[in-house]
């Protein structure tokens, strides 16, 4: 049986700057995961990513990643989707200095 | 040090030029990720979890003072104001923005430094002893034939696409500082029975997944025939290795696979007809390389005042103990500074301290800085007179730390904190086992001992030749850390052995604690090492201490 399809967001890394970026509902590309769209149906999923992959001289890198529903929208369920929402654990650079 | 001529100036600003084109092509869309990626790569550009990282080469670890301060205002002007030093002798920005690459590269050209070879499936920075030709170990100072080397193979037209990625190391001196027995091809200087120095080849070493000790496939190659016979080396390696799968792709696949001794085969056949084509030319060229790598002019002064001040001062003192190599030049001392601070990024150095190293060496270190492959940095001739005062400079700029070879002197990769591959974080292991030793006042009592952490399976952090080794993995999505016991990165080298199931990152730490505390109980006396101590009693103890409570479920 194929493993149930969990949900994803499309995520990549900003062309200029290269830091993570999600792409929203409304295809933007947003710095904040919680603004990203959750896809919860494999073939949609499997189109966003196409649109965004076409998306050439915005971002690099285009991957679906899992997620879940938080509070104030998508949030990560791995611990390296969590880090890219935040930046690294030894200096305050990165998303988590604004 | 070796200084361009017209040819490398013209090369390295035509491919800077080059790259500025490919970069405008890719901002504008013109170029797709896929097509840019091999472009970047070949200019040591990588895209990482937060952003892009520039990975510049220090050929053989060896800088001047103009190019630390170059490093500096790239870290200031195009970064966040620091570097990473690696364990290849490179330096790493975190947070180079695209449009700002070339002028980057730019910038290092300015001061004859470039990105080139950093990456791909190319023969990369050729890295050394770290205290060539300042060691008082040493038969030759191997730096020459590096640079040799390195205008050999960069954009060798041959070389530009081999199965997988290439690392050579040299050394001069009977002690391996150089890790060459974990290189793709380790080169050693030794003396024959006749008095003549020539290359002990290794070939086949590396860590990764697949972790090898090199293997001896020349025991002594006259020093003319370097470039041929590793020309006629990575040739055999171009056809034979293996380009179906990226894991076994290495030349130590290959040698593991083929068997050394078709290798050798292979390599003496071919090695025959390319010698046949060097006409001599590359040992005029090293000619005047060896010129370029003459000794510095000592001068002789006394060594009173530096007597006088570790009498005086016991943070000297304990500083001088631990930093502080022999020298092959009277009066003259070898100097370790110490990027690892308690509690810092292991090889990070902000802009100010790189400016002040750059000073001192300036002022005391003949002009000379390197960069070791356990993430320090060095003045590789100092005379002892000065040490009081570039300790008290060091001290100004948070760069004095007691520490070399200690448990504290950890080397770490980037890990998940920034590295795209990486399964698990590095650097906070580091900062956290360095603080609780520090915190402890034990580490010049547990003395010589070499932690190593990566980040994943591809060992950049160097674990498998750790005394104690951490491998962070990625286990059903939470961090995981395990732990191998017994490595050596020396002229010894060994594999660390697996100690039994990982720990989690709330447990490493007191693991790792457990381990060095109990390591104090087992030595017969102060001066058995742990590595010694370890060789002496086997896995076996050393287990129960980390998993205790599995001891009792046996005792049951």
């Amino acid at each position: 049986m194929a493993r149930a399809f969990t949900p994803k967001v499309v995520t990549a890394n900003a062309l200029l700057e290269g830091d993570a970026v999600w792409l929203t509902e409304d295809n933007r590309w947003t710095r904040h995961i919680h603004e990203a769209e959750l896809i919860t149906d494999e073939a949609h999923g499997d189109l966003r990513l196409l649109e965004a992959q076409a998306r050439v001289d915005e971002i690099a890198g285009a991957y679906l990643a899992d997620a879940k529903s938080g509070e104030n929208g998508p949030e990560p369920t791995h611990f390296r989707e969590t880090f890219r929402t935040r930046g690294p654990s030894n200096y305050h650079h990165g998303k988590q200095a604004g | 040090m070796y200084k361009y001529n017209d040819f490398d100036e013209a090369f390295i600003r035509s491919r800077t030029a080059q790259f500025r084109g490919q970069v405008a092509r890719r901002i504008d869309g013109s170029l797709t990720e896929d097509e840019f990626k091999p472009l970047r790569l070949m200019n040591g550009l990588y895209l990482q979890l937060h952003a892009y990282m520039l990975r510049v080469a220090i050929p053989y670890g060896t800088l001047n003072s103009g190019q630390m301060r170059q490093l500096a205002l790239i870290a200031d002007k195009w970064d966040k104001g620091y570097g990473h030093f690696t364990t290849r002798q490179n330096i790493q920005y975190n947070w180079p923005k695209l449009p700002d690459v070339p002028d980057i590269l730019d910038a290092l050209a300015d001061v004859e430094m470039h990105a080139i070879q950093t990456s791909g499936n190319t023969i990369r920075n050729v890295t050394a002893d770290h205290f060539a030709g300042a060691a008082a170990d040493e038969i030759e100072d191997p730096r020459p034939y590096a640079e040799l080397l390195r205008q050999w193979s960069t954009d060798h037209p041959e070389f530009q696409f081999l199965p997988r990625k290439f690392k050579f190391a040299v050394s001069g001196a009977s002690e391996d500082r150089a890790v060459v027995r974990a290189h793709d091809i380790g080169l050693q200087l030794v003396r024959n029975d006749a008095g003549e120095v020539g290359f002990q080849v290794i070939v086949g070493g590396g860590l990764g997944r697949t972790p090898m000790v090199g293997k001896v496939i020349k025991d002594f190659l006259p020093k003319e025939d370097l470039l041929p016979y590793c020309e006629a080396i990575v040739s055999v390696y171009n056809l034979l290795g293996r380009r179906d799968n990226k894991y076994k792709a290495r030349i130590k696949i290959t040698v593991h696979e083929n068997g050394l001794e078709k290798i050798q085969e292979l390599v003496e056949d071919r090695f025959t007809s390319i010698r046949a084509t060097f006409s001599g030319h590359d040992q005029e060229l090293l000619k005047e390389i060896k010129a370029a790598f003459a000794p510095p002019a000592y001068v002789e002064k006394s060594t009173d005042g530096y007597e006088a001040a570790r009498r005086a001062n016991p943070a000297f003192r304990s500083w001088s103990d631990t930093n502080l190599t022999d020298h092959q030049a009277d009066g003259y001392t070898i100097v370790s500074i110490s990027i690892k601070k308690h509690g810092a990024t292991p090889g990070d150095a902000t802009s100010d301290q790189m400016r002040v190293m750059a000073d001192l060496a300036e002022q005391y270190g003949h002009d000379e800085l390197r960069i070791s492959h356990e993430q320090n940095v060095i003045l590789p001739h100092v005379h002892k007179s000065d040490l009081p005062a570039i300790y008290a400079a060091l001290r100004a700029a948070d760069l004095a730390t007691a520490n070399i070879g200690l448990v504290s002197d950890i080397i770490a990769c980037p890990g998940m904190d920034y590295c795209a591959l990486a399964t698990a974080r590095s650097i906070p292991i580091a900062q956290d086992i360095a603080t609780r030793f520090d915190e402890l006042k034990i580490e010049h009592d547990i003395g010589q001992l070499k932690i190593k952490i990566s980040g994943c399976i591809n060992a950049c952090g160097h674990h498998h030749v750790g005394h104690i080794g951490i491998l962070g993995l990625d286990r059903a999505g939470v961090e995981n850390y395990q732990i191998t016991l017994g490595g050596d990165g020396t002229q010894t080298t060994t594999i660390g052995t697996r100690a039994g199931p990982g720990f989690s990152a709330e447990e490493i730490v007191p693991a790792i604690e457990r381990l060095v505390t109990g390591y104090l109980d087992l030595r017969e006396t102060a001066d058995e090492t742990f590595l010694q101590a370890y060789r002496r009693l086997g896995m076996e103890p050393f287990k129960a201490i980390l998993y205790p409570s599995e001891d009792k479920a046996n005792a049951a």
